[in-house]
């Protein structure tokens, strides 16, 4: 039996007596850029299927937040640095170990490619819109002519940049919550999840608006399998994930995740949406709200609850 | 080259010299520590053992810091040291994230600073400062390619443990038992 331990000569700021070394700004990016992943694929996937005219909202006009929301996230990411002025060591290097290098790189890929994306529907969005420049009115007949290679593009990296969210947690092994594999297609399902609501919320069409609920739905089915599979993960792994798994099952963050990610952030919007499409008269921006807030929290969650988890003491 | 340490358990006394000699030798910003004392009671009361650690950077063979950092900054240098290019370092914490005996730090100016095996004194053919400070010699340092090494001498005739072994990094500090 342990009956105590004691360290002393150390008391390091953000790191003892738990580390804490990552704030708001990782949960927040992680959110914005799942948000963004999810968008970029229904958009991509609906173009690629020939569906542009029958869902304006996923293909064009919701894709106009991905840009916004993948440069407020990378300004988060920025914020995270500690060392700010030498960000641009990312980009002299390609380190495929490192989930972080290749995930900075490919943020460095899809954020220009989704702002070309949301250039060739900028006239259908604001008529009067001029390009001022003649090469760029060219530029603008090239990438519409591309719009299926870009979608093909955009398909492949927004799985990448959806699933990164979640690797670069598991990656760490040091962190017993973290370092479980199915944390990558959780945090892509979440992501197209909070994608599929926000096309939801911001669709005015019957049909685009139904088929994304059902969508939206199905991804919650998914998302809550992948939560169970987690659970029994961890609970049938070594002493120390066993211990982490605690933290949710009895330990400090037990009613944020139980309340605001599974109950309020899943299964009630959940319920909601089958409600609605059995014909209940249910505002869409309630169930839609929900799913984004249960996303965000999900991400703060994990992030602050993996850092608690360790090996010694 | 394979430099490790090895730290007797039966002999270090828990004074944290080896603690003051490291943030003196190394200019270590205050409130900060590259190395430091775990004291670990077990049992039960009357029947306690206690055992004391000087702990510090593993200088892992595998090490988790050097695989995760997205610029190269964390990388070995000469005989498995695992060293920090702050002019490369962009802060971004995953090798803090990622080290399972929380050994590095950020230092006040932004970059991640850690234990260094004191490499600039290893070259020069000294031990490290909280080796060399160490009152009652409970350290010892060297190469482990080298059966005439301090450290290789004292872990031939001695148990030893390393910390977290199952965290599967490779650790370079053994544990004299």
């Amino acid at each position: 039996m342990r009956e105590e331990i004691f360290i002393s000569g150390r008391n390091i700021p953000n790191i003892d007596p738990h580390l804490n070394i990552w704030h708001w700004q990782i949960p927040v990016y992680l959110f914005l850029g799942g948000l963004a992943a999810g968008i970029l694929f229904f958009a991509a996937l609906y173009t690629i299927l020939g569906k542009e005219k029958q869902m304006p909202t996923t293909v064009k006009w919701a894709t106009f937040l991905v840009p916004v929301a993948l440069v407020l996230g990378l300004f988060a990411l920025f914020l995270d640095l500690k060392h700010k002025l030498y960000f641009w060591q990312l980009y002299t290097t390609v380190r495929f170990e490192s989930p972080m290098s290749w995930g900075a790189w490919v943020l460095m890929i899809i954020t220009p490619l989704s702002m070309i994306w949301c250039a060739t529907y900028i006239k259908e969005l604001i008529p009067k819109w001029d390009w001022k420049f003649e090469f760029l009115n060219k530029f603008e007949k090239f990438a519409i002519a591309n719009r299926k290679p870009m979608a093909w593009a955009l398909l492949i990296l927004s799985v990448i940049l959806g699933i990164y969210t979640g690797i670069l947690l598991s990656a760490f092994n040091a962190r017993p919550l973290w370092n479980t594999s199915i944390l990558g297609p959780l945090f892509l399902v979440s992501g197209l999840s909070t994608g599929a609501a926000a096309i939801m919320w911001m669709s005015k069409d019957h049909f685009e608006r139904t088929l994304m609920s059902k969508i939206d739905l199905m991804l919650i089915m998914i998302e809550l399998f992948f939560i169970t599979h987690l659970f029994m993960g961890f609970l049938a792994s070594s002493a120390v994930q066993i211990q982490a798994v605690g933290l949710f099952l009895g330990g400090q963050f037990t009613v944020s995740f139980w309340v605001f990610v599974v109950i309020l952030g899943l299964v009630f919007p959940a319920v909601l949406e089958i409600m609605k499409l059995r014909g209940y008269k249910i505002p869409v921006a309630i169930p839609a709200f929900l799913i984004l807030f249960g996303g965000l929290m999900f991400r703060f969650i994990m992030v602050e609850a993996g850092q608690i988890t360790r090996y010694l003491y | 080259m394979r430099y490790a340490m090895a730290i007797d358990t039966k002999k270090c006394v828990g004074c944290s010299d080896c603690v003051v000699a490291c943030q003196t030798e190394n200019n270590v910003p205050h409130g900060y520590c590259r190395d430091w004392v775990v004291e670990v009671m077990d049992g039960t009361y009357p029947n306690l053992e206690m055992e004391i650690r000087s702990e510090r950077c593993n200088h892992c063979d595998n090490s988790p810091c050097v695989r995760c950092c997205p610029t190269g900054a964390s990388h070995y240098a000469d005989g498995g040291i695992i060293k920090v290019k702050p002019h490369k370092c962009i802060g971004c914490g995953a090798c803090i994230q990622s080290c399972p005996y929380d050994a590095r730090y950020s230092h006040p100016d932004g970059y991640v600073d850690k234990c260094t095996f004191c490499k600039h004194r290893v070259d020069k053919g000294e031990d490290p400062s909280c080796v060399s400070v160490c009152p009652t010699n409970c350290m010892y340092f060297g190469d482990l390619d080298d059966p005439a090494s301090d450290v290789s001498k004292a872990l031939r005739n001695r148990k030893y443990k390393a910390l977290a072994p199952e965290a599967g990094t490779k650790p370079q500090i053994f544990y004299l038992i």
